[in-house]
């Protein structure tokens, strides 16, 4: 699905949040949002998500406004993970696999569960409660609640944050296959800098409520004289 | 001991206290509601000692069908408030879920928690006490559909609070049917408060109900224009509290409060 992002612009009294930005994500492309703390990075997300309702502008899915779509078919479509909201931790990995999948009216939801703990690895600690898992597998977790009803777009908020090199690396090349294998359209917030040019085709930079550049990280990084994403982005924050 | 420990500490709970008015609701109607509830009771003992042949039957009934209020309540509340303590809240708001759908499975849920806990208590009084709610008749599904449809009315204001105002809305949560309980004249007849609180207390359906159970046991009569009048209330209850629900839902979208919602 194709996301059309057109003036869009969210104020909480009289706090510019996010100010008239527009950006295209292409179907099946990965597109990083990038920029310092209170960017405005999650508040558009929220906007995208319909969490937060934006104060004017338009969001378009495959051209056609989300406000005007029927919501829940256009939710049954998309999902979002965060290591900031979690799932009922005294629950079992399988319960709350199978309570998503049921919300998000998957078929077969059985197989999908077992479909997916296989492909992220969760089938030894599928019948644990989902608070004794540590924070590796509980990402995990949330990453296969995210892909339960193999969503056409996916928001990914820091996936990786928070955890060790390994878990880190298994994540990020589980996007990257999966996006492979699937028609997904991806939206990833991240701090990390070497994710962002492993995983995404191109970059969206905010900083205070506006998109300051965008263009694939090899062009950024040419158009502000840098070696590497992580320092075109320490340029674009600092000045 | 250093005292600047103390009061840095003592500091971290009075600042959280003054940014949030429902914390600070909570602290002095607390007070205030006991010495209603129990000064009216009181009143009422004291006064009219004569007024009842079966006290603790009497009593025991009003207790049971008050905690199944309250109950039902209690439990509509927790399950939202589940969802805010384990942070799962904004995976559940963007499911592709209608509010409506959310009302049902909580009211339905809660209905089944509320009779778990109620059944037992219930049967337990026959031989401990011989008070059966049973006693009530036929019109007692009639009282409990009342008093369900007026919990979950409550619930969704409190809810509604919770969606708008976060968890600090918790303390109102737990105690909103005790900041009703002493205008429902749950254990004394309606006679007993101040003419101008007998006005606001008819505007419950509390006061119709509990008078109702009364009516019944002393008077073995039934007044089924009662009963229908205390349904009806609780049902224009329902339908202002959903209207609230969906009015915070939305409010809570411009604000922004269903991704963050936290302390």
């Amino acid at each position: 699905m194709k996301i059309e992002v057109q003036n869009l612009e969210k104020k909480f009294n009289s706090f510019l949040a996010v100010n008239k930005i527009n950006f295209i994500i292409e179907r099946n492309t990965t597109v990083g949002l990038l920029g310092p703390n209170g960017c405005g990075k999650t508040t558009s997300i929220g906007m995208l998500l319909g969490l937060i309702k934006p104060t004017s502008g338009n969001i378009l899915i495959d051209n056609q406004d989300i406000d005007k779509i029927d919501r829940y078919k256009l939710l049954s479509k998309i999902n979002f993970a965060s290591p900031y909201i979690e799932l009922p931790k005294k629950l079992t990995v399988r319960e709350n696999l199978e309570i998503y999948a049921r919300l998000y009216g998957v078929n077969n939801f059985k197989d999908r569960i077992i479909e997916i703990s296989e492909d992220l690895i969760l089938t030894s600690f599928l019948n644990k409660k989902t608070g004794e898992l540590s924070s590796g597998q509980k990402n995990r977790v949330s990453l296969a609640k995210s892909l339960i009803n193999k969503p056409s777009i996916l928001y990914l908020d820091e996936p990786t944050a928070s955890l060790d090199p390994d878990v880190g690396d298994f994540v990020r090349n589980y996007i990257k296959n999966y996006k492979k294998k699937n028609d997904v359209t991806i939206l990833l917030a991240s701090h990390n800098m070497s994710e962002v040019e492993r995983l995404c085709d191109s970059v969206i930079m905010m900083k205070k409520g506006e998109i300051v550049d965008k263009g694939t990280c090899s062009d950024l990084i040419k158009r502000h004289g840098r070696n590497n994403l992580e320092d075109t982005f320490l340029k674009i924050a600092r000045n | 001991m250093r005292w600047h420990k103390i009061y840095g500490l003592s500091l971290r709970h009075i600042y959280l206290i003054k940014s949030s008015f429902p914390r600070l609701l909570d602290l002095v109607y607390w007070p205030s509601i006991q010495v209603f509830l129990w000064g009216f009771i009181g009143k009422f003992f004291t006064s009219e000692t004569a007024y009842y042949n079966d006290t603790v039957g009497i009593i025991l009934t009003a207790a049971i069908l008050y905690d199944f209020l309250f109950r039902s309540s209690i439990s509509y509340n927790m399950m939202f408030l589940e969802e805010i303590w384990s942070r799962n809240f904004t995976n559940l708001f963007i499911a592709p879920i209608k509010i409506s759908e959310i009302i049902a499975a909580l009211t339905f849920t809660a209905i089944i928690r509320t009779l778990v806990g109620l059944i037992p208590a219930t049967l337990v009084a026959i031989p401990l006490f011989g008070v059966s709610i049973f006693n009530l008749g036929p019109p007692l599904v009639l009282l409990l559909l009342a008093l369900y449809i007026f919990g979950v009315s409550l619930d969704l204001l409190v809810t509604s609070g919770l969606i708008r105002f976060g968890p600090s809305f918790e303390n109102i949560a737990w105690a909103s049917l005790f900041f009703l309980a002493p205008l429902g004249c749950i254990y004394y007849p309606i006679e007993i408060l101040p003419n101008w609180l007998q006005i606001v207390a008819k505007g419950l359906p509390l006061v119709h109900i509990f008078e109702e159970m009364r009516n019944i046991l002393i008077n073995d009569v039934v007044n089924y224009y009662v009963i229908l009048k205390a349904i009806s209330i609780s049902s224009l209850y329902f339908f202002f509290g959903v209207g609230i629900f969906y009015l915070s839902y939305y409010g809570a979208k411009i604000k922004g409060t269903l991704i963050n919602i936290g302390e």
